[in-house]
């Protein structure tokens, strides 16, 4: 019985883990209705900068992430303004094409410049530390990950409802046309969003690449279970989506359970049976 | 007094489909004109085309004397030119109180504050957290001008403002009006109800098919020479 419920909290923190995957990827697509392929591929890229930076400044991850954050911040907003702004438009086929030659591109970047060797960030004596809560042992490590995606979660709400940035997200997300009479360039307003996005995934890669190996070719994999959280919780809702990462990570921790090669597979069948029953996920946004 | 705006041969189309033709049109600093026309003589377009929303060429439409026919409607907004469109438009995520202070977002100085636009339509005040789209016709349309004026713009374009309210309404807010470009803003007011915008303006253009029809003081122009101009008959 503890096993099993051991199983399930562990679940629960990896299910954080893939809240932060999908929160960017969620935020992108609520602000400017853009479906990002390349997304799993930028966190992968987000580890293996902070792969560098831990190797040439000798510093932790943690500490690698104040430099991570910013340049992924402005990855994303050269990218907007640069490439993907000039995709959005009525047809909803030129983003996606063009994200995903984009995951194309970094991850054969990633190949040439990394090689194909599974690489690890080393947090050092945090890595293995755990904690013993009645039997069940949890590693420091995912609880502070789990804890971290609160936090990031809780901070996104707050820059949506409570700044004036925010505003600007959601009246951009309304009516483009109006919010640009409003004085709002949407070019800026779609840059800085990705921008926020990127800083979101720049973490998620970080933590990403402290729990597990990584190589440039596990990107998809990470893009799946982003949006699978997203599709679970339900859209537009980041609170849904955090309990859309913790169904997704408690189905893989069972399934892994029941048979270690059913893990990734159980994940999926989760999502497939919410998808069937509650196509709009568990907690859709009310429209008003 | 000197021309704030000044359309000079305005085109504008919609891909194939021309919508204003050659259009002379000039506003003084201080001024109200009335544009009237049928459905389909393009007053929204001429509003579109002025706010930015449509991009022209450059010098067919000048502002203070600076060419601002191809700029963004973010930056023509930045120059103190706002418009309430057609159909109100409020942002439906945003509560009422978030939807004026996205209009101050061009951060320009002058009177119009939060304060000022609850004293010109105090029910606002009432409502500032509710979601915009819980209004009433008429409320939102308030919150559309009240979103316009937090810009503390030098000209104002009001589209159609009376479309769609009670009577009772729209005397309430025409009687706003004066309250509004009495403090020497400059304001273009479309209008398919002829009386009410003529009884705030003093200066009308009547519009058909994309050109100007008529011109002239409020005053000075009679009811046959509008009904004329605004179903292109007798004459």
């Amino acid at each position: 019985m503890i096993e099993w419920t051991g199983a399930i909290v562990q679940g629960v923190l990896l299910g954080g883990l893939y809240a932060l995957f999908a929160a960017g990827l969620s935020l992108i697509f609520g602000v400017m209705r853009l479906v990002n392929i390349a997304h799993g591929d930028l966190i992968i890229l987000a580890a293996y900068l902070g792969l560098s930076t831990t190797v040439l400044l000798g510093v932790h991850p943690f500490l690698a992430l104040l430099l991570v954050m910013p340049v992924m911040a402005a990855i994303g907003y050269v990218l907007q303004r640069g490439v993907l702004n000039r995709t959005l438009g009525p047809d909803i086929l030129p983003p996606l094409l063009v994200t995903f030659g984009l995951s194309v591109i970094i991850q054969n970047a990633l190949l040439e410049t990394y090689t194909a060797d599974p690489r690890k960030l080393s947090g050092g004596a945090i890595d293995t530390a755990s904690l013993d809560l009645g039997g069940i042992s949890l590693g420091v490590l995912p609880l502070l990950t789990f804890g971290i995606a609160v936090a990031v979660i809780a901070g996104l709400q707050f820059i949506f409802y409570r700044t004036s940035l925010g505003r600007g997200f959601r009246a951009v997300s309304d009516n483009q046309d109006i919010a640009q009479l409003m004085g709002l360039n949407k070019a800026h307003v779609f840059g800085l969003a990705m921008a926020l996005a990127l800083a979101v995934v720049a973490i998620a890669g970080v933590l990403l690449g402290m729990r597990t190996s990584f190589d440039p070719a596990i990107g998809g994999g990470r893009l799946i279970f982003g949006f699978e959280a997203v599709i679970i919780g339900g859209l537009g809702n980041p609170w849904g989506t955090l309990v859309g990462g913790v169904i997704l990570g408690v189905a893989q921790t069972i399934g892994a359970k029941i048979d270690p090669g059913f893990q990734i597979l159980a994940g999926h069948i989760a999502f497939l049976v919410v998808l069937a029953v509650r196509p709009n996920g568990l907690f859709p946004r009310v429209e008003h | 007094m000197s021309d704030l705006l000044t359309l000079t041969a305005l085109d504008a189309h919609y891909g194939d489909f021309q919508a204003l033709y050659g259009l002379d049109l000039s506003v003084s600093e201080g001024e109200v004109i009335a544009i009237i026309g049928a459905n389909g003589a393009g007053k929204t377009t001429l509003m579109r085309s002025v706010s930015g929303l449509l991009r022209n060429a450059p010098d067919q439409i000048t502002y203070r004397g600076q060419p601002i026919g191809a700029l963004r409607a973010d930056q023509v907004a930045a120059l103190g030119i706002a418009l309430v469109p057609e159909g109100r438009q409020l942002f439906a995520s945003l509560s009422v109180e978030e939807n004026l202070l996205i209009g101050g977002k061009t951060g320009r100085s002058g009177p119009w504050s939060l304060a000022r636009v609850y004293d010109l339509f105090p029910i606002l005040q009432e409502r500032r957290a509710q979601a915009s789209t819980s209004l009433s016709g008429g409320q939102q349309q308030m919150v559309a001008i009240g979103r316009a004026l937090m810009a503390n713009p030098d000209l104002i374009l009001f589209d159609e403002i009376s479309l769609g309210l009670a009577p009772v309404i729209i005397r309430q807010i025409y009687d706003a009006l004066p309250g509004i470009v009495g403090q020497g803003m400059t304001a273009m007011i479309v209008e398919q109800d002829i009386a009410q915008a003529l009884s705030v303006s003093s200066r009308v253009y009547c519009m058909q098919e994309g050109r100007v029809a008529l011109e002239g003081r409020t005053g000075e122009v009679t009811h046959d020479q509008i009904t004329a101009a605004y179903f292109g008959v007798g004459a």
